[in-house]
């Protein structure tokens, strides 16, 4: 082979008129993990401006929740954050429960917590495996999915099933706690805290994965606020805003458990913020654990909207006749709107609900928290090194399902 | 507190709040479509208000009613911790006419919320610097969270678009690659 020793004096060098490239990223990209699509003008490696395209996971759930019963919302949005739908499950059935006025034992209340808070762990391991992942380290991302796998063997375990669990129910669950929940959830969160432990000594002494951190997609407070950022990203940002902490939901108000705000929002505090959120879920479980009562309904007392007991469809006239009535009709919800909105594993997730009183609602509206935060990946973008689009979009941890429903 | 924030939209705007209620203890003005802009501009900027968030936004589609579609807004307050929905009816019965003045320079999150809201209802945003449809592609006909869009309906294939400096041709000709599903469904009265 000969040596490429061009004489670059007597080559002729033409510099491009235009000095800017159009880049096209995604929408299947392996660092796009969803599907977005980013069409960016680049001058050298600067990212002069961005166009982010969302919608290719677009499934119509919002119509799709108008041609049903109010219970058959469940599975739908347990598709939109597949990573925490019992998360979902329960800010819907909760928007339920506010508009007719019910609500669950405390029991069940404790029983969600439990639950939503694992799911949120598990919301959180993937964002912040999957973002070391995508910077190279992907020792981490193995141990956090093997942590996540264990949360998802509860919920299997308690539901029945590992991703979309469809669990949740207007006026309670589909089932009490099994015998072994308390001990199963403790063992489970304490096996995540040791973990995220272990992973987090082996990326925070790490030079290479923290200055692609540090610094870098940066944005404000202002910002952040109005761009409707909630969530671990607006928490980053420094604003203390945690739906569970300012307007608390359930039982709450009962925990003991600290809310972590980030200095500068960057992608290395919007990385912490969920490591340390990861440990607090933890603490509120730890909590809730200890309080929840061992026995007690786990359904409202409510026969409008929970199915009777098997016992009494099989033997009586009036359990089959109610049974029959909730699946087929639908619960009715009395006419009227609302908007009801827990912290979900992004953010604020609000279900503005419209009911005309008959067993199909009339318009669901699922406020998605990662709509609302891939709006401002333009912003975090625009100005940064085409490198930083990853760990940029990795720290957002935009869930595709629930960012385009 | 929150009687408070409708009591001074109220003072402040007089005839433009048309209605107020605060069913399931949401407070709800609805406000007449030409102060929408007004009303979301005193509500970020007024002392007593500062809602510097808006949280959601979105339309409900009454096809019976005349104004049609009912813009509605949740504003939020991160610093008093309040909030307040908003709502305004445009449109004609026809789904004609829907237009609403943008808040997009007054918040960011409303740039890709009316974004959503035209592609979904096609309630149109005066003044919004880029309303193309955002979850739906560039060629799709109507507008489907409107109750007249049938859940079944089939959209038209779309061609290959001509992007310009972009040559490269599919892999494949009419005939080849892969078949479209929605090509050889017999659905309804869909023929070929």
């Amino acid at each position: 082979m000969e040596p490429l020793d061009l004489d670059l004096e007597e080559a002729e060098l033409e510099l491009p008129t235009d000095p800017t490239t159009m880049l096209n990223v995604g929408p299947a990209h392996p660092a796009m993990h969803g599907t977005v699509r980013c069409v960016m003008e680049l001058s050298g490696e600067n990212i002069e401006q961005v166009d982010v395209q969302v919608g290719y996971l677009h499934r119509g759930f919002e119509k799709m929740c108008e041609r049903g019963t109010w219970s058959q919302v469940f599975p739908y949005v347990d598709r939109c954050n597949y990573v925490s739908p019992m998360l979902n499950n329960v800010g819907f059935a909760l928007a339920c429960e506010k508009m007719l006025g019910i609500e669950v034992p405390e029991r069940c209340q404790y029983y969600r917590v439990i639950l939503g808070e694992l799911a949120r762990m598990s919301d959180h391991l993937t964002c912040v495996g999957a973002m070391a992942m995508e910077l190279g380290a992907f020792t981490p991302f193995l141990w956090f999915v093997r942590a996540r796998e264990m949360i998802w063997d509860l919920m299997e375990e308690e539901t029945g099933a590992r991703l979309t669990h469809s669990f949740g129910r207007v006026g309670g669950m589909a089932h009490p706690p099994t015998k072994a929940f308390k001990e199963l959830a403790r063992a489970t969160s304490d096996h995540v805290v040791k973990v995220v432990k272990e992973g987090e000594q082996l990326l925070l002494g790490n030079r290479i994965f923290l200055d692609r951190l540090d610094k870098v997609g940066i944005i404000s407070a202002e910002d952040a606020i109005s761009l409707g950022w909630t969530g671990p990203c607006l928490r980053a940002s420094g604003v203390p805003y945690d739906v569970r902490k300012a307007h608390p939901y359930m039982v709450y108000d009962r925990f003991d458990f600290d809310v972590p705000v980030g200095a500068t929002g960057d992608c290395y505090d919007r990385f912490i913020v969920r490591v340390e959120e990861l440990k607090q879920s933890a603490r509120i479980i730890e909590q809730a654990l200890e309080q929840m009562p061992d026995d007690g309904p786990i359904n409202a007392d409510d026969p409008r909207v929970v199915l009777p007991p098997k016992e009494e469809v099989y033997n009586s006239i009036e359990g089959t006749i109610q049974h029959f009535k909730i699946v087929m009709e639908g619960l009715k919800i009395p006419a009227g709107e609302v908007y009801s909105y827990t912290e979900g594993g992004n953010g604020e997730l609000g279900f503005y609900l419209v009911s005309d009183g008959s067993g199909t609602p009339y318009r669901v509206r699922i406020r998605p928290p990662c709509f609302l935060v891939t709006s401002g990946l333009e912003r975090v973008i625009t100005g940064e090194m085409i490198a930083d689009v990853v760990p940029c979009f990795g720290s957002l941890n935009m869930i595709g399902g629930e960012c385009d429903r | 507190m929150a009687e408070a924030l409708v009591k001074a939209v109220q003072s402040q705007f007089g005839a433009a709040v048309l209605e107020t209620h605060n069913q399931h203890g949401d407070e709800t003005i609805v406000v007449d479509a030409g102060s929408w802009k007004d009303i979301a501009a005193f509500l970020r900027d007024d002392r007593r208000t500062q809602m510097n968030m808006l949280t959601d936004l979105t339309a409900v589609d009454y096809p019976d009613r005349e104004p049609r579609f009912e813009v509605v807004a949740h504003f939020c307050s991160l610093t008093r911790g309040h909030r307040l929905r908003v709502k305004a009816r445009v449109g004609f019965e026809d789904g004609e006419g829907a237009e609403i003045d943008s808040l997009a320079d007054l918040y960011g999150s409303a740039n890709w919320m009316e974004r959503e809201c035209w592609d979904m209802f096609g309630v149109k945003f005066k003044g919004h610097p880029d309303l193309r449809r955002i979850l739906m592609y560039p060629e799709f006909e109507g507008h489907p969270l409107r109750r007249d869009y049938p859940a079944q309906k089939i959209q038209p294939l779309v061609p290959y678009r001509d992007v310009d400096n972009i040559e490269k041709l599919p892999p494949f000709g009419d005939d080849m690659g892969m078949s479209f599903g929605r090509q050889t469904h017999a659905f309804g009265s869909h023929e070929e």
